[in-house]
């Protein structure tokens, strides 16, 4: 039974198809699945399990009657950002204790509707501000990679760190995650799996918990890129209750795989090449654009010259968002309360138990920026900065690039409760340094498993697009994976 | 620009956040390392450019200004920590 986890969700469609497997029997294998592994790693922080075999048997109903839709049967794991209605919905933070939404989000409404299973809410930072998964009420993650003869808990990345772990476990077939900095893309870097955070506009985010309005985009952690774009395709759709959601066709992005590279100009960024940054993502690095190379592809130096700016205006910018989206939690209409003598002491208690210290910190430097007298000199700035940084993706897009590449994270995963990172909360910032920029430009960007450190971690590399292009992402990343080939973890847990 | 430990209450204030004496010290701290960090923005000419309003050129999509919603007053208040008939329940603000 077990090894029917193993299928991608491309194989496990056409055996379901086939009538070769059932729902129900591959919906049971992922739950004994987490059954066994969940007490260790800790990626759910809850299973819906009689949800999950009644969606299951619905669909073996509408496969036998031949029907179906396009992920008819395949058990998926939600983020906890992700509002599903009656079922536990807490951005894993304790200011939402015990909150069931009576709505669900369109991009889990949008999976129902093409025949997913749901599996069950998945762990993250709390509120998707972390880049370790060491913030989430719930506890952290373990990630299921260990470094080779080691037995170090080392963490999944963040904030999608349930997730990406959940994918790469084989606790579920793919993910839902969102990605406000780079929160799709690290921990799929960490993990050794694929996720893509598609154009800002391509996914709604109705009935998603908001961190950073602006930034906020929702995308699939998936085994593979042809699972990603089968994916991300029923993820993606216009949306009346999100004005800032695109309408536009959504392409079949399974289409573009198999599609030669030949001819298209990949842009190498030499803001990129990091002072310190270890020799082993440059290797990789360069082995990417080898790869693309022998495909056809034409490699070219480009500059961004804005990009070590990036990273200190997002931390302006999505701080200041998050204090004006999270100004919703005091007690009063969800969640937690704790009394006090008035109501302001019931906010101001209320807030102070229900929020993490990170979230905490991100909100006052928020409420900070925003403050009378500093709203120019912070975030004006930062809004004025963001557009030059855009400006620099639309130059050399101009310039005819059709795609970026670079390394996916500064690093391999680092160890829970490291040190340094929490000595410093720049220092844990510093992981989003290659993939913020998308965010801020709100363009696609996609990172792919390309290779191993030498201690046998898994790293990727990312590539940027065009905005609404992800089908030349998927057709180039495609490329990368045939000939990086596929990372599998060795089981432990 | 960094904050002082009065600066750190007072936006605690503003935040609705109560902090102890220890947190807000501990707090000053961490603040002053992220805006330090921010600092670097300065370094960037900044002059004759517009500040980003959305990321994607798009005219915001406009409804028709009718009633589409509503008689869900048992969901708006399924969740509320207190209620009573359909009303959210606070502790007394007017005198």
């Amino acid at each position: 039974m077990t090894d029917l986890t193993s299928l991608t969700i491309a194989e496990a469609r056409e055996k379901l198809r086939g009538r070769e497997i059932t729902s129900t029997e591959l919906t049971d294998a992922y739950l004994s699945a987490i059954d066994a592994a969940n007490d260790t790693l800790n990626a759910y922080v809850k299973v819906t399990a009689d949800k999950a075999r009644e969606m299951a048997k619905a669909s073996d109903e509408r496969l036998a009657n031949g029907a179906g839709g396009a992920l008819e049967g395949i058990p998926l794991g939600i983020k906890d950002l992700f509002g599903t209605e009656g079922v536990h919905t807490q951005a894993c933070s304790h200011v939402l204790d015990g909150f069931e939404p009576r709505y669900e989000s369109t991009v889990t409404a949008n999976l129902w509707a093409d025949g997913a299973v749901m599996l069950g809410k998945l762990n993250m930072d709390e509120f998707a501000m972390g880049s370790s998964n060491e913030t989430s009420y719930y506890g952290p993650v373990k990630n299921p990679w260990r470094a080779r003869e080691s037995n170090k808990d080392l963490v999944p990345g963040g904030s999608s760190g349930g997730s990406a772990a959940a994918v790469s476990a084989f606790l579920c077939a793919g993910a839902t995650a969102t990605d406000t900095g780079g929160s799709i893309r690290q921990p799929a870097a960490f993990t050794g799996t694929v996720g893509i955070k598609p154009t800002y506009g391509r996914c709604s985010r109705w009935g998603v918990v908001a961190f950073a309005s602006s930034l906020d985009q929702a995308g699939p952690i998936t085994r593979d890129v042809r699972d990603a774009a089968i994916m991300l395709k029923s993820m993606a759709s216009v949306d009346p209750k999100d004005t800032t959601s695109v309408d536009r066709p959504v392409p079949d992005y399974e289409s573009a795989l198999g599609q030669s590279v030949r001819g298209m100009k990949i842009g190498i960024p030499a803001e990129y090449r990091m002072d310190g940054m270890p020799e082993e993502i440059e290797t990789l690095w360069q082995k990417g654009m080898a790869w693309l190379r022998d495909a056809g592809a034409e490699i070219v130096d480009i500059t961004l010259p804005h990009t070590k700016y990036a990273l200190p205006a997002y931390y302006i910018v999505a701080p200041a968002e998050a204090s004006s989206n999270l100004a919703r939690y005091d007690g009063v209409r969800y969640g937690l309360r704790v009394p006090g003598k008035d109501i302001t002491e019931m906010y101001e208690k209320t807030r102070a138990a229900g929020f993490g210290h990170e979230v905490k910190r991100r909100i006052l430097i928020g409420t900070y920026v925003l403050s009378a007298g500093y709203y120019d000199a912070y975030y004006l700035r930062a809004q004025k900065v963001r557009t030059l940084i855009k400006r620099d993706f639309e130059t050399v897009f101009a310039d005819g690039v059709d795609a970026i590449l670079t390394p996916a994270t500064p690093s391999a995963a680092f160890g829970i409760a490291d040190q340094d990172m929490a000595a410093d909360p720049v220092k844990m910032y510093l992981n989003d340094i290659f993939t913020v920029t998308v965010n801020m430009a709100g363009l696609p960007g996609i990172a792919v498993p390309a290779g191993l450190d030498a201690q046998g971690l898994p790293l990727g590399l990312q590539l940027i697009g065009k905005p609404f292009d992800e089908e030349t992402l998927f057709r180039t990343a495609h490329v990368l994976e045939q000939a990086a080939g596929h990372f599998p973890v060795e089981k432990w847990w | 620009m960094s904050v002082d430990l009065a600066t750190v209450k007072r936006v605690a204030k503003l935040a609705r956040i109560a902090v102890t004496d220890d947190e807000a010290s501990s707090l000053e701290g961490e603040l002053n390392t992220i805006l330090g960090f921010v600092e670097q923005l300065n370094e960037v000419d900044i002059s004759g450019v517009e500040p980003m309003t959305s990321v994607i050129p798009m005219e915001m999509r406009k409804r028709k200004d009718a009633v589409t919603d509503g008689d869900k007053a048992d969901d708006i208040t399924a969740n509320a920590p207190a209620s009573e008939d359909n009303f959210f329940l606070v502790p007394k603000v007017v005198e």
